[in-house]
């Protein structure tokens, strides 16, 4: 039976607890505090009800009748979680944090983002249940990803502009995690991914379950058998850990991560921490990372902001370490053609992170059987992607 | 007896407090921090806090951030450092402590870096983000070196917490006086002492106080409860000040010269 990660948070040799000191009570506070909503009724019906009156939940399992026939292989699902109010996956996790925090008794909530999503998911909660809200962005992050910047302060938050180290998500982290070393009695740190100090990856996990578990009910009703396959992108890797874990455990479904190549895994500009990485400790975890000998942490590249982390989240490195899932990558340039492919073939325009992984059943769904099935996490929409991709195309706007 | 227990018995027997200073190994340069440890130790230092440069120092504020990414810069590795003491080791006794972050010296390898280190004449280390409760793999090797693993506590530590780590310290125990990173805020003496007593009662080992001390007279404060006193930012900003120029060195000895004055 799979049961990690262990009291202490351990998924194997990932994982864990490196921090500094001052944040150690905190971290054992919100450890009993999450023990207890998990057994909280009230908690879970409120978060429920919040998912499906709110965010929209549950979302479609969508067959895509041309993306399927032009591939022409296994027939291709996609999990719909670029319907979700705020545009993305990332709101089931905030809906729990935000929730928590409140129950907690903190004032304030701050997080840490990359494309932006997770900020304006965060910002988005923030406003729903009255608390400060503070996001802390790469520089870097800020000019590729303007339209959520504005998103995030009409919803009230405060954005810090961070241009430390690479100004992109890794050094956003570190400066969230300064702030909240400095503020840590009064706030909430809503991490946004699958990563970080224990207990933060399992609740991340817990609170992203849902895209499996109703993936899963819904293949069941339409297909009445479990999927062969089922992939989604990684960049710290929550998405995917949401879709995989309710099928950690059948072993018939073949679980794939995706992550981003960039200009390729053999250049200095990827950010495949599984493919090209080795283990080590950062942002409170140990994990696979992009490092050099020395163990200095290296830039990180994806053309997707949600993407460039040069870490992904322990539970992955376990199941890359145990064989249970499988990682593979995609470039910059083939999500950039998988981004148009499926918005000419489907009329769904999909993140550049998603589009990772639409990008990698090109590779994928030829190989397969016509009876095989895949279901992929379309993990959030690409409206914000719209200036990039323009850009990567030479397109003026 | 080993060098830190060494220097904290010789201070006791003459009434003074321990100066412990933290510079970043390799700003401006490893050859540079040589000669500027030789200076720290003519001014008075008793123990040096040696900064291994990482390129996420997630604890410290903007003067240590950036001392670490210029010794990054000039080429500064951990196995660099561990040379470079070896060559301070020629000139002088003075205890040494490595501080940083873990990943450094799990890449090099806990077992290989704790022989390594032992070799070149380091006595403890110190990491920010390796809590006992992560630290079993790396202890076994330095225990077996005889580097101590020196405990970190927080003013958010609680009790019970406090007293188990307090009572398992080696060399010395590190009590961060406020909550915040590295040379962000000023030390406020008053609002620790009771805390940092109780501490010193509880301890098997000398308590050390640091973050946020930056002046003599804040020193001298935290040294009438302290066994120790820790300055770190302040002393980064003079180097950073003064860079590579003729100034550089006798800065360092006169600052060094004024704590030590200060604490008696």
């Amino acid at each position: 039976m799979y049961n990690s990660p262990d009291d202490r948070g351990h998924f194997g040799q990932f994982g864990g607890r490196y921090v500094a000191e001052t944040l150690m009570p905190s971290l054992m506070e919100l450890e009993s505090a999450y023990e207890e909503v998990r057994e909280d009724p009230e908690f879970q019906a409120e978060m429920r009800k919040c998912l499906h009156d709110y965010v929209g939940r549950p979302s479609p399992l969508y067959f895509a009748p041309r993306l399927t026939e032009a591939m022409g292989g296994a027939k291709i699902y996609l999990k719909r979680e670029d319907l979700n109010h705020t545009g993305a996956h990332k709101v089931n996790n905030t809906v729990g944090q935000v929730f928590l925090a409140k129950r907690m008794g903190k004032k304030r909530v701050i997080a840490e983002t990359g494309a932006g999503q997770h900020g304006v998911a965060t910002a988005t909660l923030a406003a729903l249940l009255g608390l400060e809200c503070e996001v802390f962005m790469g520089a870097e992050d800020i000019r590729r990803q303007s339209l959520n910047v504005f998103r995030m302060k009409l919803l009230g938050a405060k954005v810090h502009s961070v241009t430390s180290g690479t100004a992109t998500l890794k050094d956003a982290m570190n400066e969230a995690l300064r702030y909240w070393v400095t503020h840590v009695r009064d706030t909430f740190y809503v991490i946004g991914t699958v990563a970080g100090p224990h207990p933060y990856p399992r609740m991340v996990r817990d609170f992203q379950s849902v895209i499996g578990e109703e993936a899963r009910a819904q293949i069941l009703e339409l297909e009445g058998r479990l999927p062969d396959v089922a992939l989604a992108c990684i960049g710290g890797g929550s998405n995917a850990m949401g879709l995989f874990y309710p099928f950690v455990e059948d072993e018939g479904v073949e679980l794939i991560g995706v992550e981003a190549a960039g200009l390729g895994v053999d250049t200095d500009k990827h950010a495949a921490s599984i493919g090209a990485g080795q283990v080590g400790v950062l942002h409170g975890n140990k994990t696979y990372l992009l490092q050099d000998d020395d163990g200095q942490i290296l830039h990180a590249h994806s053309i997707s902001a949600g993407l460039d982390y040069p870490g992904v989240g322990p539970e992955h490195a376990h199941l890359h370490d145990i064989g249970r899932a499988r990682y593979v990558s995609v470039t910059d340039e083939e999500a950039l053609e998988a981004f148009q492919q499926l918005t000419r073939l489907e009329g769904i325009i999909p993140a550049l992170e998603s589009s990772h992984a639409i990008a990698y059943l090109n590779k994928l769904a030829p190989t397969l059987p016509k009876d095989a099935i895949i279901v992929v996490c379309l993990s959030g929409r690409g409206d914000k992607d719209i200036h990039t991709v323009a850009e990567a195309l030479g397109v003026e706007l | 007896m080993g060098r830190i227990e060494a220097t904290f018995t010789d201070l006791k027997a003459r009434g003074e407090k321990a100066l412990v200073t933290f510079i970043t190994a390799g700003d401006p340069s490893l050859a540079k921090t040589e000669e500027i440890i030789h200076a720290l130790v003519e001014g008075g230092v008793d123990i040096i806090e040696l900064g291994i440069p990482f390129s996420d120092p997630m604890a410290d504020g903007p003067a240590i951030q950036l001392s670490s990414l210029r010794a990054l810069e000039a080429g500064a590795t951990l196995a660099g450092v561990l040379d470079m003491v070896e060559r301070v080791r020629k000139f002088s006794n003075v205890p040494i402590v490595l501080m940083g972050y873990y990943n450094p010296v799990f890449r090099f390898g806990v077992d290989a870096f704790a022989l390594r280190a032992a070799q070149a004449g380091v006595d403890g280390l110190l990491m920010v983000d390796l809590p006992p409760e992560e630290a079993g793999e790396a202890h076994g090797a330095l225990r077996a070196s005889g580097i101590d693993l020196i405990t970190l506590l927080a003013p958010t530590t609680p009790p019970e917490r406090t007293k188990e780590l307090a009572a398992q310290g080696e060399g010395f125990l590190y009590y961060v006086s406020m909550t915040g990173v590295t040379g962000s805020q000023k030390v406020d003496p008053a609002a620790i002492a009771q805390r940092v007593e109780t501490l010193r009662a509880q301890s098997p080992v000398p308590v050390g106080v640091g973050f946020g001390i930056t002046s003599a007279q804040e020193a001298a404060a935290v040294a009438d409860f302290a066994d120790a006193v820790v300055v770190g930012s302040a002393l980064v900003r003079i180097i950073e000040d003064c860079g590579d120029s003729k100034r550089l060195i006798p800065e360092v000895r006169r600052f060094a010269a004024e704590l030590k004055a200060a604490i008696g």
